[in-house]
């Protein structure tokens, strides 16, 4: 054993020994016996479990499971689930000992056989199994501990391989388990029917009235009913929680005197927690407890008894100060729910006080985070204040792996219920002060955004940034929102002596040299804007510019922002300079980037409600300002759409119209036409539900490469009703510029209410660089004469791919034509190939494209080459093409 | 579901390690590390219940645990179980093994442990929970026994098996889980279905 060992080589050492000890005895001339066999699989798991990779036994684990000895059996199968091995030939091996254990009606060797495929679980096992188990279940005849292993032995499939899972007869009959004897029985069979029902609740829909009834004779039995089952005097809680789950997987029961039992056994559980303890042991508490946490789930699932609901948040409020540290964590936890119920919001306010000192007191992390999740989810107009300034305070000391997202809650709270934006300023720069290194990107990009959109609180944001500068030592952060702050609105504290354009350079400039370069290139760019805002500063300014440390700086960015800089403010005349450097234009009102990190951080889910009052303020406003001096038209970081995109667009890079997604609630058909570098796209939005979507908000958003884009592509469109009727259908018009050639498609977000759920989707726009194609007709000899001219290796790009659909002339030459280029008969020598000719129009160039493309039939192979001026252009053009064949 | 139960002492050493969740060995050893790290800096007396992060891949796992003397039971279950009962249920493993081994110890999961694999197996199967009534658990546990018993020249083997694992030579000899002010040897003891 290792714990003999001094170091960790003689440990591997000693078990290299072993090893090898063990292989050799596996491979050597002499059969080992059935007990050798066992004694050395058992040493192998010891080994295994220290954590060294066994690559070997399987076989021999696999010849224990046929022997008739149970125990070699048994520690065959042991060995197997394991050191799960997805070698084929072992795998069937293992099914086929599987298969004669289950057909042994030897209750034991079944029971074996069952823990052994639930346990593995795979894929194949499911295929083998996933008919067989079903019977076996409901089989009249079977004992019940085969019963209960074969209901979770289902579940475990049903939940690795769905599709294999058959639902027929036997669900209506797995359902009337919940009636059986055996509670053990009952139990399995809950826990099977919850995770099916998730999928399909019509099928299991009458497992309702029989879980209420069931649960209603367990409530109201005598504890000593249930004598086995009942656990320090609570009767069967295990069941109890397992059943209320199961009722979670539906609304309120429909039928009156159904939903009138439950609402009893709710009303009962709650009265029993009022009672006076059993017993003084916890495990008496715990189970009870137990029970009671997942009735207030249920009540606030429902969400639809304000009487209970109140209850509900009143037991949680006695647990907030119960001297048990779980189930104040639990009682934090549920309240956060609780919380979001129109019904019981109010009340969870109530417990704002007792929040905020759980926060101070609580000597755990883990419900110091709760208590600031509950915080967070209890916050509105009337706390906010108060609510942000615990927060601040709590930063502070905050643990260092809560810090980034009690940085995120506090700006995001900050923001959105803000009056007073000077207090929202002040928020942020504390944020900043307390906890810059928390301070992600997001924020303080978030922060220059409202600034910029907000007149009223410019003068103010440029005061305190220029304040809070004053500190010796400030953060990096803070040198970036001041540095950008200043650049756009330090003219109006400039009027102050105390804060002169000089001394508001000198300050930052102070800084500088301690920042990193991405901030040092941010703070070149405000001294170009002030050399716009304050002209008698510009020889100050164009000094540092010129220094050796700028011009000359090994940082190629730094060097050549300094280098145009100071071109720029020697040769522009101060019209020009007042244009290039005028003040950033108001951001597009988007969703806040700084939600969607939070979203990331805490999976999905878990912050849609805030989003969904969030969407019904009109003061919203968008995603990523990253500071440059450009002028951003409407793009949005990507960072803000975290959810996967469907990328359909090879689909329509041969056409123009048709429907881009389907679900079962929307449609998304396009048309769209394109001239030169100009487009127009019409987007149809249909509603294929009977029922309004609300707060509908369709956003085209561009690739991550937020400059990148701007530069390239230019999208404007026109906002949608935001209520779309059931069975209606709203258009959008999206009008496209090409300003020069790009790569990304860009985005195209969709956020709506329907129903009670918030819906989020995005879906690739198909706006690719060859729309922008016009045709160029030309003999072979103008052509071979122009290919041979981009014959510069960069110029060429070759792809060689199999045929994904059958190799046709006509179909390949309709999507060529497509494709937007020109194509050209006659031309190639070979009459079997295709050649292509046009040009891509953008604003700025014009660049010609020739193509050719090489079928294969034998091989079932394409060789597509494109040539083109640009390097870029024909890497995305061969892309876009060699997706059509 | 539960994803893994994890039993390591208190010095991180893995003495019972179950995946129910495929995963590469190297992950396994890291979520073993990990975890012992998350729990080891805990206080006995704060909250049994803690978030592991992305550790499993995803933030709706936690780690539900009991510290008793020199072993940590971790359990690791996603938001479909309910804590208190995870906690419940790791009292319910506890004291089986206890009844089964009279007064268990930390050698005795060295020693026996595929026993204890066996009786887990009563408790927990592909991540689900197969049973939680003590006496149905014990008398499964005792049936195998009786069941090795009967297969006449194997009668040995278990103790021969353990033989074996024992030359291994163990030095260090862990002290008896002490389940402390939880009596266990209460008569009748009732089970949590």
């Amino acid at each position: 054993n290792e714990e003999g060992c001094k170091s960790k080589e003689a440990e591997i050492k000693r078990i290299n020994k072993e090893l090898a000890n063990i292989r050799s005895k596996f491979k050597g001339d002499k059969a080992l016996d059935g007990y050798s066999k066992k004694k050395y699989v058992c040493k192998l798991l010891f080994i295994f479990l220290l954590g060294h990779d066994i690559d070997f036994g399987h076989m021999e684990a696999v010849n224990l499971l046929s022997s008739n000895r149970y125990t070699e059996k048994q520690i065959g199968y042991l060995f197997i689930s394991v050191l799960v091995n997805s070698n084929s030939e072992l795998i069937r091996l293992i099914n086929n000992a599987i298969k004669n254990d289950l057909a042994s009606r030897n209750p034991t060797f079944m029971g074996l056989a069952l823990h052994c495929i639930a346990n593995v679980g795979s894929r194949e096992m499911a295929e083998a199994f996933a008919g067989e188990i079903p019977k076996i279940l409901v089989a009249g005849d079977t004992m019940d501990s085969v019963k209960q292993s074969a209901a979770l032995c289902l579940l475990r499939l049903y939940r690795t391989s769905p599709d294999l899972v058959p639902m027929g007869d036997w669900t209506s009959r797995v359902v009337h388990l919940l009636n059986d004897q055996h509670l053990g029985v009952v139990t399995a069979a809950t826990s099977l029917i919850t995770t099916l029902a998730q999928k399909n609740p019509e099928e299991f829909k009458t497992s309702v009235s029989l879980a209420v009834s069931r649960l209603s004779r367990i409530v109201t039995s005598a504890s000593t009913d249930l004598q086995d089952y009942t656990y320090y005097f609570v009767p069967a809680p295990w069941l109890s929680v397992k059943l209320l789950r199961l009722l979670q997987c539906y609304p309120p029961p429909e039928d009156p005197a159904v939903r009138g039992r439950l609402t009893e056994c709710l009303e009962t559980i709650l009265n029993k927690a009022q009672e006076p303890p059993k017993s003084k042991k916890v495990q008496h508490s715990n189970a009870k407890n137990a029970v009671l946490f997942e009735a207030i789930s249920l009540i606030i699932h429902h969400d639809s008894e304000p009487n209970l609901l109140v209850r509900a948040c009143n037991q949680l409020g006695q647990f907030l100060q119960h001297r048990e540290t779980n189930l104040r964590y639990l009682a934090l936890e549920s309240m956060c729910t609780l919380a979001s119920s129109e019904f019981s919001h109010e009340a969870v306010k109530t417990h704002i006080e007792t929040v905020i000192n759980a926060l101070k007191t609580e000597r755990d992390v883990s419900v110091r985070q709760r208590a600031v999740d509950l915080l967070y989810a209890m916050c509105d107009r009337s706390n906010a204040q108060q609510i942000v300034a615990e927060m601040l305070n709590y930063l502070e000391t905050a643990d260092y792996s809560i810090r980034e997202e009690i940085v995120l809650k506090v700006a995001i709270l900050a923001e959105k219920y803000a009056v007073d934006y000077t207090w929202y300023v002040d928020t942020i720069l504390n944020l900043i002060r307390i906890a810059g290194d928390y301070v992600s990107e997001e924020v303080w990009y978030r922060v220059i955004q409202i600034v910029i959109n907000r007149d009223d609180v410019q003068g103010y944001a440029a005061k305190t940034v220029f304040e809070a500068l004053q500190a010796p030592a400030c953060h990096e952060n803070l040198v970036k929102v001041g540095g950008y702050i200043l650049g756009e609105f330090g003219n109006l504290i400039a009027g102050d002596p105390r804060s002169s354009p000089l001394i508001q350079f000198n300050l930052l400039h102070s800084k500088f040299h301690l920042c990193s370069v991405p901030t040092r290139a941010l703070l070149l760019s405000t001294y170009i804007k002030f050399v716009n805002l304050f002209p008698e500063i510009k020889t100050t300014i164009q000094d540092v510019l010129r220094s050796d440390s700028q011009l000359k700086n090994a940082d190629v960015e730094l060097q050549q922002r300094a280098v145009e800089y100071l071109r720029l403010s020697t040769i522009a005349s101060t019209d020009i300079l007042a244009t290039v450097l005028e003040e950033m234009p108001p951001f597009p009102e988007r969703e806040s980037s700084i939600l969607a990190k939070l979203k990331k951080k805490k999976g999905p889910g878990t912050v849609t409600d805030l989003e969904e009052i969030k969407k019904e303020r009109s003061s919203d406003m968008n995603g990523s300002a990253e500071p440059a001096s450009v002028n951003a038209s409407a793009v949005v970081s990507l960072k803000t759409v975290l959810i996967s995109v469907v990328d359909e667009v090879w689909k329509f890079v041969c056409k123009n119209n048709g429907v881009l997604f389907e679900n079962q609630l929307l449609q998304i058909g396009l048309k769209s036409e394109f001239r030169q570098n100009l487009g127009r796209m019409f987007i149809f939005y249909g509603n294929k539900t009977s029922t309004q979507f609300l707060n509908f908000t369709p956003t085209v958003i561009c690739s991550d490469d937020f400059l990148n884009y701007i530069l390239c592509l230019n999208l404007q469109t026109k906002p949608v009703d935001p209520t779309v009727d059931g069975g209606a259908q709203v258009q959008q018009v999206v009008n496209i510029e090409c300003v020069s050639d790009f790569m990304e498609a860009p985005i195209l977000n969709i956020q709506f209410r329907y129903g009670g759920t918030f819906q989020n989707l995005s879906v690739k726009l198909p706006i690719t660089l060859n729309k922008f194609f016009q045709p160029t007709e030309m003999s072979s000899q103008d052509f071979f004469q122009r290919w041979k001219q981009l014959s510069n290796p960069k110029q060429e790009v070759q792809n060689i791919f199999k045929a994904k659909h059958p190799m046709d002339a006509e179909i390949t030459k309709a999507k060529i034509i497509g494709f937007g280029s020109a194509l050209l008969e006659e031309v190639d020598p070979n009459p079997a190939n295709f050649v292509g000719a046009g040009i891509i129009h953008t604003k700025t160039t014009q660049i010609g494209c020739l193509l050719r493309l090489e079928p294969n039939l034998q091989a079932q192979m394409y060789r597509l080459t494109l040539r083109t001026s640009k390097e870029a252009v024909s890497q995305r053009l061969c892309e876009l093409l060699s997706e059509q064949f | 579901m539960i994803s893994a139960i994890l039993v390591f002492n208190n010095h991180g050493k893995p003495r019972l390690v179950r995946f129910y969740q495929r995963l590469a060995e190297e992950v396994q050893q890291q979520i073993i590390r990990e975890t012992f790290h998350l729990v080891l800096k805990r206080d006995d007396h704060i909250c049994n219940f803690l978030e592991c992060g992305s550790l499993f891949g995803g933030p709706d796992y936690k780690l539900i645990y009991r510290h008793y003397a020199t072993l940590y039971f971790v359990f690791c279950v996603d938001s479909s179980e309910s804590e208190l009962g995870i906690l419940d249920l790791i009292q319910v493993f506890v004291e089986t093994l206890d009844k089964c081994f009279e007064n268990v110890c930390e050698l005795d999961l060295i020693f026996h442990m595929d026993k204890v694999h066996y009786i887990l197996q009563e408790v927990v199967i592909g991540g689900m929970v197969l049973e939680t009534n003590m006496n149905e658990i014990v008398a499964q546990a005792e049936a195998q026994s009786k069941l090795e018993k009967t297969e006449g020249g194997l009668s040995a083997a278990p103790s021969r098996a353990v033989s074996a694992v024992k030359n291994i030579n163990l030095p260090e000899i862990p002290r008896n889980i002490n389940i402390g002010d939880i009596n266990i040897k209460v008569p009748n003891l009732s089970q949590f279905v």
